[in-house]
C-alpha cells in the first residue's frame, strides 16, 4: 500500500490514533506512580504519627524520703541486709511522698494518698529499689526521684485516652486525671524523652510504660553478626566455586536450580527446619540469637549466592583472559582480579540480604525468639549469642498482639527504629556500590 | 634469519563439541621471526593461535587432538602445566585489556606471580625494560601510578604488550592486536612488532592482508579450518600456490 501523500505535519487517522495511544499510556503510568507515592506517604505518615510518641514518656518527679528504719533496719549498710527488703517495702514510701506533695502544694483532691500513688507505674517501687541498691549512701536522705506514670496517665497526656472513655475503667479515675492536670501545671508531671525505650527490655502485660526496645535491638545485632560471619564466607566461597571452578554438568545444573528455588522458599519453612534440626535434633538452646542467626543464614545464603554469582559473571571475560595470558593460575586469576572487581556487587548483595534477614519475623517465632523473653542486656559476647533473647521484628509482633493500646504505640515506635536500620543499611549498600564501582 | 624451529604442530584438530574448527594442521614456526595467520572470519586462525598457549582449555566444550611441540616438548602432554606454559608463551588480545590497576602494577603483575625479581629495584628495572621495549616508557614514565585503563587505546595495547613481555616469554602470540585501534596506533604497534622479533618468536593473527604483508616474514593462510598454504610472506602474496589463497588475497572470498 502506498503512503498517503501530503504534509508531514498533517495528522492522519493512523497518526492520531498512535498519538492518542501514547498519551493514554503516559497517563496510566502517571496514575500508577501517583498511587504508589500516595501509599508511601500514607504509610510513612501513619508510622510516624503513631510511633513517634513512643519515644516520649510521662514522668513524675517526687520528693522521696528513704527512711532508714524501713530500708536498712540495722543501719549498717550491709548490702545483703538491704536486699532483703522487697519492693513491697518500698511501696509505702511513695504513698508518703504523695502525702507530702499534697500538703506542700496545698492540693485540693478527693483522692487518698494511696489512691493517688496509683498513677505511678507498677514498676515504680522496683525502680526505686534498684536505684537504692545501686547506691546505698542515699538511705536516710530525701531525694528527688523521677517515676514513670502508668500507661493510662501517659495515654491521657498524649491524647490517646479521653475522660469519656474511662467511665468504667478500673485502672484510672477522673479524680486521678484531675490531679494529673494540677501536677502538669506545677511542672511535676511532664513528658520527656524516653531513653529506656531505646535501652530497656520488654515489660510484662501490666506495665507497657516500662517496655523498651533496646534488648531486642541487641538480640538482632548478635543475630546479624552470626548471619554475616556465616553467610558471607560460605556464600562467597560457594559462588566462586560454582561460577569459576565447577564443571558444567547436570549436577551443577541441579544445584543451580535449587539455589534459585531456595531463595523463593517462604521464611517460615526455614523456621520449621531450624526448629527440627537445630533445636529438636541437635538440642541447641531455644531462643538463642546464634540459633536464630543460623536459621536466618540458611535463608540469606541463596540471596548472597545469587547476587555474588551475578557480580562474578559481570566481570568481563577479557580480564580473566588477561590474567591467564600472563600465566596466572585459575585461583590467582579469581582472587587477584575477578573477586576485587566483583566485590562492590558482593557487598551490596550481602547488605541487602542482611537487611532482609533483619526484618524477618516468622522463623524466629518458631525457634522461640519472641518478645518478653530477655529482661537484661547481655553483658558478654557469649551471653549475647547464647542467652535467650528476642529480635526487633519479633518484639514488634509481640507488642502488636497485646491488648493494651499502650503496647500498640510501642509497636509503631519499634517499627520506626527497624525502618531506620533498614534504610541505613540500604543507603550504605548504595553508597558502597557507588564508591567502589570501577570502570573497565 | 635463523632457521631454528620454535613451534611445531602435528596433526592438530580442534573440535567445539561436534563441530570441527581445525582440520589436521601441520606447521613449523621459526624462532625470531614474525609469522602471520590470515584468513576469512571463522577460518580457525584465532582458534589455532589459542592452542599454542592452551587458552582453549578455558572453553569447556573445546577439544584439541594432535601434538604441538614447543622446543621439542609436547605442550598437550598431560604432565605439562598450562600455567607454566603461558608464562613462556605470552599473549596479547584483540581488545586492549589492561587490569584496572596502575600502569606499574599491570606490568609488574607477571613478574610478581612468577617471582622473577629479587628486590624492589629489580622489579622497577623489569617494568622499565618492558615498557621501553613496548615503546611506551617515554609516554608513561611520569605517571606509572595512574590507572592503566586511563590510557588511550593504542597506549593500552602497548601496555598489554609490555605486560606480556615483562614475564620474559619466548613466544609472543598476538590475536588481531590492532583491530580495535586507529591507523596511527596501528602503525606504532606494527613498528613495535618488527622490533620484538629480535627477541621473541612472534605469531600474529590478522584479518588485514596488508598488515600481514607489512609485518610478517612467514604467512599461513587458513580457510574453513584448513591450513591452505604456508610459506614466506613475499612468495605467498606474489605467487600463491593454491587457488583459494589467490582468490582470498585478490579479494574474491572472505
Amino acid at each position: 500500500m502506498a503512503h498517503e501523500t501530503g504534509s508531514l505535519s498533517e495528522a492522519t487517522a493512523l497518526s492520531r490514533k498512535r498519538r492518542a495511544a501514547e498519551k493514554r499510556y503516559r497517563l496510566y503510568g502517571l496514575v500508577a506512580i501517583s498511587i504508589g507515592l500516595l501509599m508511601l506517604v500514607i504509610l510513612i505518615g501513619t508510622i510516624l504519627s503513631k510511633g513517634l510518641t513512643a519515644f516520649q514518656q510521662t514522668f513524675i518527679t517526687l520528693e522521696i524520703e528513704l527512711i532508714e528504719s524501713k530500708l536498712d533496719k540495722k543501719g549498717n549498710r550491709d548490702i545483703n541486709e538491704i536486699k532483703k527488703v522487697s519492693t513491697f517495702g518500698y511501696a509505702p514510701l511513695t504513698k508518703k511522698s504523695f502525702e507530702k506533695l499534697f500538703s506542700a502544694y496545698n492540693l485540693n483532691t478527693a483522692l487518698s494518698p494511696k489512691k493517688a500513688s496509683k498513677i505511678l507505674s507498677k514498676s515504680a517501687a522496683s525502680d526505686l529499689r534498684k536505684f537504692v541498691l545501686n547506691d546505698t549512701s542515699v538511705i536516710g536522705k530525701t531525694i528527688s526521684f523521677e517515676f514513670l506514670t502508668n500507661s493510662w496517665i501517659d495515654g491521657y497526656l498524649k491524647g490517646r485516652i479521653n475522660r469519656e472513655d474511662i467511665q468504667n475503667n478500673k485502672n484510672v479515675s477522673t479524680e486521678q486525671l484531675d490531679l494529673v492536670d494540677e501536677l502538669v501545671k506545677l511542672g511535676i508531671v511532664e513528658k520527656k524523652f524516653n531513653l529506656s525505650f531505646l535501652l530497656g527490655s520488654d515489660a510484662s502485660d501490666m506495665r507497657p510504660e516500662a517496655a523498651g526496645f533496646g534488648v531486642s535491638m541487641v538480640g538482632s545485632f548478635y543475630m546479624m553478626l552470626v548471619v554475616l560471619l556465616l553467610s558471607l564466607p560460605v556464600g562467597v566461597a560457594a559462588s566462586i566455586y560454582l561460577e569459576e571452578f565447577a564443571p558444567r554438568n547436570w549436577i551443577t545444573d541441579i544445584i543451580e536450580v535449587n539455589i534459585s528455588n531456595l531463595a523463593a522458599v517462604p521464611s517460615i519453612v526455614f523456621g520449621i527446619l531450624g526448629l527440627a534440626v537445630f533445636i529438636n535434633f541437635m538440642h541447641l538452646p531455644q531462643s538463642a540469637p546464634f540459633v536464630g542467626g543460623m536459621v536466618l543464614t540458611l535463608m540469606t545464603l541463596p540471596t548472597i549466592i545469587i547476587s555474588t554469582r551475578a557480580s562474578l559473571k559481570s566481570v568481563p571475560p577479557s580480564i580473566r583472559d588477561a590474567a591467564l595470558g600472563v600465566g596466572a593460575s585459575k585461583m590467582q586469576t579469581v582472587f587477584h582480579h575477578v573477586l576485587p572487581l566483583a566485590a562492590p556487587g558482593i557487598l551490596t548483595g550481602t547488605i541487602i540480604g542482611l537487611a532482609q534477614a533483619l526484618g524477618e519475623t516468622a522463623p524466629l517465632l518458631l525457634i522461640g525468639m519472641i518478645g518478653y523473653i530477655a529482661t537484661n542486656m547481655p553483658s558478654t559476647l557469649l551471653e549475647g549469642l547464647a542467652s535467650p533473647n528476642s529480635a526487633m521484628p519479633a518484639q514488634i509482633y509481640e507488642w502488636a498482639k497485646r491488648s493494651d493500646p499502650a503496647f500498640y504505640e510501642r509497636a509503631w515506635g519499634g517499627i520506626i527504629i527497624l525502618l531506620v536500620f533498614l534504610i541505613t543499611m540500604n543507603t550504605l549498600a548504595v553508597i558502597l556500590r557507588r564508591r567502589f564501582e570501577r570502570r573497565w | 634469519m635463523e632457521d631454528e624451529v620454535k613451534i611445531s604442530a602435528r596433526g592438530v584438530r580442534v573440535y567445539y563439541e561436534d563441530k570441527q574448527a581445525i582440520k589436521n594442521v601441520d606447521v613449523k614456526i621459526q624462532d625470531k621471526t614474525v609469522t602471520a595467520f590470515i584468513g576469512p572470519s571463522g577460518c580457525g586462525k584465532s582458534t589455532f593461535l589459542r592452542c599454542l598457549n592452551r587458552m582453549n582449555d578455558t572453553i569447556s566444550i573445546c577439544r584439541v587432538e594432535g601434538e604441538i611441540l614447543i622446543d621439542g616438548q609436547n605442550i598437550y602432554h598431560p604432565d605439562v602445566d598450562p600455567v607454566q606454559l603461558r608464562a613462556k608463551v605470552g599473549m596479547v588480545f584483540q581488545k586492549p585489556n589492561p587490569f584496572p590497576k596502575s600502569i606499574y602494577d599491570n606490568v609488574a603483575y607477571g613478574p610478581r606471580i612468577h617471582g622473577l625479581f629479587e628486590s624492589k629495584s629489580d622489579l622497577d628495572e623489569i617494568v622499565k625494560m618492558a615498557l621501553l621495549r613496548a615503546a611506551l616508557w617515554e609516554e608513561v614514565k611520569d605517571r606509572l601510578s595512574e590507572p592503566g585503563t586511563g590510557l588511550s587505546g593504542g597506549q593500552q595495547q602497548r601496555l598489554c604488550i609490555a605486560r606480556a613481555i615483562a614475564t620474559r616469554p619466548e613466544v609472543l602470540l598476538m590475536d588481531e592486536p590492532c583491530s580495535a585501534l586507529d591507523p596511527i596506533a596501528t602503525a606504532q604497534i606494527e613498528e613495535l612488532i618488527a622490533d620484538l622479533k629480535e627477541n621473541f618468536c612472534v605469531v600474529i593473527v590478522t584479518h588485514s592482508m596488508q598488515q600481514a604483508a607489512r609485518v610478517s616474514d612467514k604467512t599461513a593462510f587458513f580457510h574453513l579450518g584448513d591450513l591452505v598454504e604456508y610459506g614466506d610472506t613475499e612468495d605467498l602474496f606474489v605467487k600463491p600456490a593454491d587457488p583459494r589463497t589467490e582468490s582470498y588475497i585478490s579479494g574474491k572470498i572472505g
